[in-house]
């Protein structure tokens, strides 16, 4: 079965307006965030309507109805990346599942857990970090995946070490055995590049990374929205990502870490909710997922984030996939055709599909910076997105200072891929580079 | 959206043909800015004689509208006093953070004024006050500081 696109498109009741002198909106620019569907509107709606209170404490009605949801919400996050959702009573849903604000909380908070366990006991050791540990990322890494633990090494006296890139928008992963050894305490990746589009070898760096006993945290931020997602099989110890890329509320966020892992980290933020015992002269603390959600969390939100779920089930993960995979080709090969135009990342193979990649789509256009381009796409209602998309690093390993990048999801359809298109050659056309000269004069 | 509206001719002839473009020497100070949210850079110098900016020469990358922006910076104030090109970027900041309310006074902004388009669109008002505020740190730089202050651009 293919996806409905015209259907699912009345969801989302903000396709509909125009923008810029009535200009239909063409959204590309779901890498950033994503539009919700009404039904994620309405579950928000209802339960703030309905069931409305502090979940985890009180013993009212309301109370008990809004911790139901809460921790049902859990549930089904949990099932919807393969993990637990270890149910001992109705109120501790998902033991492997933590709310968070969004993904880079949820990547602080193990960053921290380790910096607090290098005060704790000895029992916390597998989670110290200190001199002549390594950690290794990647130099495609979000900011988010990136400053958390150059700050960590930084606290801890660790090495920082990282993947190169290839030319061609992929990992080097030729010297894998020289980076990750005997050394490494964690290695940190993206699932897939928020700029490139590339979807990295997770497995093969997973069973390195054990080989040597090494923690591996995922930035699951732009493939969890996108296709099927079991964090179990992949086998990584910590994950992360944001309800806001997932047709979700923003401000909730989901950290995943291997049960036997979370039960023996300790806290990042500590307070009310995730103690177990407080006494004037110290307290003991919660098990997880309890443990690191400390405060009154976010529930109309993890709410939402359950309802986008359900949605994205009723249309099915293999579906969007496939249907971005057909989105992402006739980009990717669109943009190519067009002279003077580069795609930054995997582009087309010699099969004339694309592989291994997914619809994060960035290029530069000869002689039109970016901010340019992205002006006159906007001109035509299309949004996109531009600048170094949070991966200062990676552009400058490719030698440009920002890319334009569109991005797609479940609601895009082909004719925004034409649209597209059809407005970079207007981009080129309005700042005259077609065919000669360059407009910025510059050698 | 007119596009002509933002990019007027002024604005693409600056960016076609900068004026002043290239680093050079001697210089008393010099301020190196970048738009964190973009990655737009911009290295300035100025050459201040006896109260009189005798130069300004930069170096950057970024879109048309921060490197004509510079541009059309080193027109205005080269020649001028500290003083006079204070007062010239007191009334461009003025123009680009109006939202387009602000009727820009061409005695004073010359090809500025190309730039009250910009105004309308916030994402695109710190391209237009990036070389800006390097002028305003180089000249702290070079000791024109007490000149160079109560200028608050954003
Ligand atoms: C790959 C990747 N990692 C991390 C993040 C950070 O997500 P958030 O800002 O929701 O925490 C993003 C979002 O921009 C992303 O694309």
């Amino acid at each position: 079965m293919s996806l409905d696109v015209a259907t699912l498109r009345a969801d989302f009741a903000i396709l509909t307006r125009t923008v810029r002198d009535e200009k239909p909106l063409v959204y590309l620019d779901s890498g950033a965030t994503s539009q919700r569907p009404r039904q994620v509107l309405d579950a928000e709606r209802k339960f703030l309507e309905t069931a409305n209170a502090a979940v985890h404490r009180g013993a009212h009605q309301l109370a008990e109805e809004a911790t139901d949801a809460y921790e049902d919400a859990r549930a089904k996050i949990a099932a919807f990346v393969g993990v637990d959702s270890g149910s001992i009573s109705g109120s501790a849903g998902g033991g492997e599942i933590v709310f968070t604000k969004n993904a880079t909380e949820g990547i602080n908070l193990v960053a921290y857990a380790m910096s607090n366990a290098a005060t704790a006991g000895p029992e916390m050791k597998r989670f110290t970090l200190s001199e002549g540990d390594e950690v290794v990322i990647t130099e495609m890494e979000h900011h988010a995946n990136l400053v958390p633990w150059q700050q960590l090494c930084q606290r801890t006296g660790a090495t920082l070490r990282w993947f190169g890139v290839t030319d061609d928008g992929r990992l080097d992963l030729s010297n894998i055995d020289e980076l990750i050894t005997e050394r490494t305490k964690v290695v940190a990746f993206t699932h897939q590049s928020n700029v490139l589009g590339t979807i990295n070898p997770v497995r093969q760096l997973v069973a390195k990374a054990r080989e040597v006993s090494a923690l591996t945290v995922l930035d699951a931020c732009q493939s969890v929205p996108h296709g099927p997602v079991d964090f179990h099989e992949l086998g990584v110890d910590f994950a992360v990502f944001s309800g806001h890329k997932m047709l979700g509320p923003s401000g909730i966020g989901v950290l995943y870490g291997r049960r036997e892992l979370l039960e023996a980290m300790p806290p990042f933020l500590t307070g009310g909710s995730m103690i177990e015992l407080v006494k004037m002269e110290g307290s003991t603390f919660a098990s997880p997922p309890q443990r690191f959600e400390a405060g009154v969390p976010m529930t109309s939100q993890a709410v939402g984030l359950g309802a986008a779920v359900d949605y994205l089930n009723s249309i099915g993960m293999d579906n969007i996939a496939k249907h971005e995979h057909e989105l992402t080709r006739a980009a990717v090969a669109g943009l190519s055709a067009i002279d003077g135009v580069r795609i930054v990342g995997p582009g087309i193979d010699e099969d004339g599909d694309v592989h291994d990649r997914g619809g994060a789509v960035s290029f530069v256009v000869d002689g039109v910076h970016p901010h340019d381009v992205s002006q006159v796409l906007d001109s035509l209602g299309i949004a996109v997105r531009v600048g170094h998309h949070c991966a200062w690093p990676l552009h400058r390993r490719l030698g440009i200072p920002a890319t334009v990048r569109a991005s797609f999801y479940l609601y895009n359809q082909p004719s925004d891929v034409d649209a597209l298109v059809a407005g970079v050659r207007e981009a080129q056309r309005f700042f005259g580079v077609t065919d000669e000269e360059p407009a910025n004069g510059q050698a | 959206m007119q596009l002509e509206s933002m990019y007027q001719d002024i604005i693409l002839d600056h960016y076609k043909h900068p004026h002043g473009r290239g680093l050079r020497e001697p210089f008393d100070g010099e301020s190196f800015q970048v738009n964190p949210t973009c990655g737009d850079e911009v290295t300035l110098r100025v050459h201040v004689d006896d109260d009189t900016i005798t130069d300004v020469s930069y170096d950057g990358q970024g879109c048309s509208i921060s490197q004509a922006s510079v541009s059309v910076l080193n027109e205005l104030v080269v020649g001028n006093t500290v003083e006079q090109a204070m007062t010239t970027m007191n009334a461009f900041v003025e123009l680009m953070q109006g939202r387009g309310t602000v009727e820009p006074d061409e005695d004073v902004l010359d090809d500025g004024i190309a730039f009250a388009g910009v105004a309308k669109y916030p994402a695109r008002v710190k391209c237009a006050l990036l070389g800006w505020m390097a002028l305003k740190a180089a000249l702290a730089s070079a000791g024109a500081a007490e000149a160079a202050q109560g200028v608050e651009v954003q």
